[in-house]
């Protein structure tokens, strides 16, 4: 079990330029999302903000 | 009317679709993406040649692909956009170019990585490699183009001409490595005459690149209604500036 582990990580060798290859992938495609989830929560949060300030102007109520 | 029409029900339309397709592009993603690691990464052979280091192309090649698709999805959006004005169609260009940069970006680098033990240099400046390397100029060159302007309308429009005019490099990223000599291997895979990759090694190759595709499709849907509510945003603002600008008429 651990020697078939350790020669899985090993790569046959190429261990240094396999992993790197799939971390980096990791890393990018899931800072993209992470990135574009955010963009889209704090936008929903400013139109919420906008729409919900207005109500409440029109409503007569108080500051922002 | 039918402009008013064509104007707002698409997006409304597209925000319907996008809330039924997003379960299903981000739930396939997760199989396919498991599927395919799996078949890649433990169940496939060693390649004969290329020992363990070939299971660096289940990341490069469809990451490669999918470098030139999004650019494809870029280029037919944009002269849609260009023709007949379609509201959406800026939106999907201006959310695919960042997603296909991150792809490029990875086939640059996970080739560099494969490059380096089996050719033994990290990059040459040969065919392939530098009309891919124009391909992540041209989108960031398309991302900094589409923000260059005040006007959101002109900054679209001049990232769809230079994405259009682009599209001349995809030609000769496919077909680089017939035309000119190179250490790139050709094609194995999109061949008239059917694959010369094995059934072993295909099979995970498929499903990582159709894992990659869901992942564009759900990204893709999350940042257009990004880019939704910042128009939706700025119009909200000119609005405020108007009204504090403009004398208010007569109550």
């Amino acid at each position: 079990m651990m020697e078939s582990l350790v020669s899985f990580f090993a790569m046959g060798g190429y261990y240094a330029y396999v992993w790197p290859a799939y971390g980096l992938a990791a890393v990018v495609l899931g800072g993209l999302l992470v990135v574009s989830l955010r963009a889209l929560r704090v936008r929903q949060a400013e139109v919420d903000r906008l729409e919900g300030g207005g109500r409440r102007r029109r409503a007569g109520g108080g500051g922002a | 009317m039918t402009v008013s029409l064509h104007r707002f029900a698409n997006p409304a339309r597209f925000l319907k679709i996008a809330a039924l397709v997003l379960p299903w592009a981000s739930g396939l993603t997760v199989g396919l993406l498991g599927l395919g690691l799996y078949l890649g990464l433990v169940a496939s052979p060693p390649d004969y040649q290329q020992g363990e280091s070939v299971r660096i192309m289940y990341v490069h090649v469809p990451a490669a692909w999918m470098a030139m698709f999004v650019y494809s999805v870029i280029a037919v959006a944009s002269a849609t956009a260009l023709i007949w004005r379609h509201p959406l169609a800026d939106l999907v260009a201006q959310a695919s170019s960042p997603i296909g940069a991150c792809f490029t970006f990875l086939c640059l680098v996970t080739g560099s990585l494969w490059g380096k033990p089996m050719w033994g240099t990290w990059w040459m400046w040969d065919a392939r490699m530098t009309s891919v390397l124009i391909l992540f100029f041209l989108y960031l060159g398309h991302m900094s183009l589409s923000k260059a302007f005040d006007d959101p309308v002109r900054g679209a429009k001049a990232a769809s001409v230079l994405a259009l005019v682009g599209v001349v490099n995809l030609p000769i990223i496919k077909f680089s490595v017939d035309w000119w000599n190179t250490l790139h291997q050709p094609a194995s895979v999109m061949r008239l005459d059917g694959p010369t990759i094995d059934g072993s090694m295909l099979t995970p190759l498929l499903l990582m690149a159709l894992a990659f595709t869901m992942y564009y499709v759900a990204l893709l849907i999350l940042r257009v209604r990004a880019e939704m509510l910042d128009r939706k945003l700025r119009t909200a603002r000119l609005a405020a500036v108007d009204a504090a600008t403009v004398p208010a008429p007569a109550r």
